[in-house]
């Protein structure tokens, strides 16, 4: 189990080098910083001392390796913009999207599941096709749209929970979060259900097909022969099995429901990474950026790391191939 | 809902005619009459177990002895009630010790299987949940009848195990299904089924994935196990040789219907239905070394493209023009303890009953 986590976390090193040298490179060929940071009627003279000063004068590769150097030290760069590290502005916007998007996964997970399991065990009943017409509509319709239609039913014509903004944060043992307080709950609400709703439909379907194959094996006959109700066939010998799949897919999602959190954000006016990404992008705040990407490929190393974990925890037959101890 | 013709074999009782003098000395556990099951299909219902009747006495072995597509196995299945979606039961009667589980509420008929009427299943690798441990699979099968503590369960899963030859139970049913071999694992499936020492238990080619030798082994255990909980048993098989020494009685089923049963002995040293003669000669130690082995002539038919008549007709020397419709199930002997469903016997069957 410890070599299995070694060398994952081996290979986790790599891909952030490797993604380090994409985003460095793919960021120095957008636009050139310096002219919007430097006054309008700025001299070449000061627009070269500007360039100097920012370093943007040396070789990119010079560039590259005192940026790995300074990152390994935790030093992602200052905002051109605000003067301030970049990493910290990152981080201090960090905990509000990992809350959006972990009550949006959470939503997910206790909607998208039963649901899902529901329509494998009946896929010709009017429930189980309902539920499938319903997915549909959650992959097709557009994030932002769906965010303004629950805005303007919820928040303006029904007026239960507010429009936007992040409310005030709650403590519990120690950790502070929007998540332990009411308000904060109130306003996590809508841009979270907007987050979810296409990963519901995706874990429905997801779900869906992992029921329907595991309902026909010949175990799930053997435990019907058994004599077990079906309450705990379907919750503990289907849910079990289909919670790889589950897993597989949500391990993935969750990285993406925190790094693409940027629509929803936007459209409900949330102060999370998301929006400082869209904010920083338009002032071609180049560390800002750069920052962003690096620690939203931080945590989906990290996020794939857990579902491989889980996996082990949830199916003995992977503990046995990663190298753990066999009987 | 049968698509075939009534068959002569409804009207006429089939076995009761004269059981009432010659009554088997055994109860009957399971009595089955007129089970019939049949798919949903793009050209409509096929019928896949045709008007099967047939009883079991306390503590018998009885073979259902078929080529694949015969309907032995959806027997097995319609018997403890678990035909799903495409299929559905269409009729009959199974009396188990006297009750009728036909037609039976789910919530009741759960309460049936796994305690008085098990199954274990063909593929050993398949039959357990790959991500639940033995003892959680085995406590979970003696609480759902039982109602004990948990404590209690396990002594029970260890003394099973150890019955069925599992070594050192006790840390063995911490692991999961793919730390045992095929062999262990059926074992493991058997110890499962006589948790509760059922009236009867229904194996379905519980041994055709095991190779010859643990074949042989857990043949023999199964049975010792069975006779000593005094459980009868349907063993389903292709396998005309596994039965020949296990059963008491031998059930052979073509398309969807019995068409021979009879006393294990009888049947295989004077088999009446040609079809029956034809498996017999198809075993291969039957053959002369060096010549060809025989074979039936032609293979199952599909159930989409069966006649109306006998379905073994087209493959049958002695079919005639009288071979178009269905034959009625016919009994001779002692006790009337032989039945066949032809009107060309290979044998005198003497008077008809």
């Amino acid at each position: 189990m410890h070599a299995y986590v070694i060398r994952r976390l081996g290979q986790s090193v790599f891909v952030l080098i490797a993604i380090a040298l994409l985003v460095f490179v793919a960021i120095y060929a957008i636009g050139d910083p310096v002219s919007t940071l430097a006054p309008q009627d700025a001299t070449t003279a000061e627009l070269e001392g500007v360039r100097q000063r920012l370093g943007l004068d040396r070789p990119i590769y010079v560039q590259f390796f005192l940026f790995l150097s300074n990152a390994a030290q935790g030093d992602l760069g200052r905002s051109f913009v605000y003067g301030e590290p970049a990493l910290k502005l990152v981080l201090e916007r960090f905990p509000a999207t990992l809350e959006l998007a972990l009550l949006a996964a959470f939503l997910a997970v206790t909607i998208g599941v039963p649901l899902g399991v529901y329509a494998g065990l009946r896929p010709d009943s009017l429930g189980g096709r309902g539920i499938m017409v319903g997915s549909i509509f959650g992959f097709s319709l557009p994030s932002f749209w769906q965010g303004l239609m629950l805005i303007l039913i919820f928040a303006i014509v029904l007026r239960w929970v507010p429009a936007g903004g992040r409310g005030d944060p709650g403590m519990l043992l120690g950790l502070q979060s929007a998540l332990f307080s009411l308000d904060g709950l109130r306003h996590l609400l809508l841009p979270a259900v907007n987050l979810s709703l296409f990963k519901v439909a995706l874990l429905i379907r997801v779900a869906r097909a992992a029921t329907r194959e595991v309902a026909l094996q010949d175990y799930i006959v053997f435990a019907r022969a058994k004599g077990l109700s079906r309450t705990r066939i379907v919750w503990v010998h289907i849910l079990k099995n289909i919670m790889i799949p589950v897993i597989t897919v949500l391990g993935l999602e969750l990285g993406s429901l925190i790094a693409f959190a940027i629509v929803t954000e936007t459209v409900f006016a949330y102060p999370g990474m998301g929006k400082l990404l869209i904010d920083s992008i338009s002032q071609l705040d180049r560390p800002v950026i750069v920052a962003y990407l690096m620690v939203t490929v931080v945590v989906f190393v990290l996020i794939n790391l857990l579902a491989d974990l889980a996996y082990a925890a949830i199916d003995p037959r992977v503990r046995l191939a990663g190298g753990g101890k066999s009987a | 809902m049968t698509t075939s013709a009534p068959s002569v074999a409804r009207v006429l009782p089939s076995q009761e005619t004269s059981s009432h003098h010659t009554a088997p000395l055994r109860n009957a556990v399971l009595k089955v009459r007129d089970l019939s099951v049949a798919f949903a299909s793009r050209g409509g219902a096929l019928t896949a177990v045709d008007g099967v009747s047939f009883n079991l006495a306390a503590g018998e072995v009885m073979g259902i002895v078929g080529e694949s597509g015969s309907g032995k196995s959806v027997t097995g299945l319609a018997l403890m009630g678990l035909i799903g979606w495409p299929g559905r039961l269409t009729g009959g009667s199974v009396m188990l010790e006297g009750e009728e589980l036909i037609g039976m509420p789910e919530s009741e008929l759960r309460r049936i299987r796994g305690r008085r009427m098990a199954m274990i299943l063909q593929d050993p690798t398949s039959t357990l949940n790959p991500v639940l441990r033995i003892d959680t699979q085995m406590i979970e099968a003696i609480r759902a009848h039982d109602t004990v503590s948990e404590r209690a369960a396990r002594e029970r899963v260890c003394e099973m195990l150890s019955r069925v030859g599992i070594p050192s139970p006790r840390e063995r049913m911490l692991n999961y299904p793919h730390q045992f071999s095929g062999g262990m694992r059926q074992r493991i499936a058997i110890a499962i089924a006589l948790l509760h020492r059922p009236a009867v238990l229904i194996a379905d080619e519980a041994t055709t994935a095991l190779d010859v030798s643990i074949q042989a082994q857990i043949l023999a255990e199964v049975q010792s196990l069975a006779e000593e909980a005094g459980t009868a048993m349907i063993w389903i098989t292709h396998d005309l040789s596994v039965v020949a020494g296990l059963a008491d009685r031998i059930a052979v089923m073509y398309a969807g219907r019995l068409v021979e049963t009879g006393r294990v002995d009888q049947l295989l040293e004077a088999p009446a239905h040609p079809y029956t003669a034809g498996l017999i000669a198809c075993v291969p130690s039957h053959n002369i070394p060096g010549t060809e082995v025989a074979q039936i002539p032609g293979s199952t038919p599909s159930l989409a493209r069966l006649k109306a008549g006998c379905a073994f007709a087209p493959r049958c020397r002695r079919s005639t023009a009288v071979c178009g419709q269905v034959p009625p199930l016919v009994s001779w002997g002692e006790a009337s303890e032989r039945s066949i469903r032809c009107f060309h016997p290979v044998i005198d069957i003497g008077a008809r009953s």
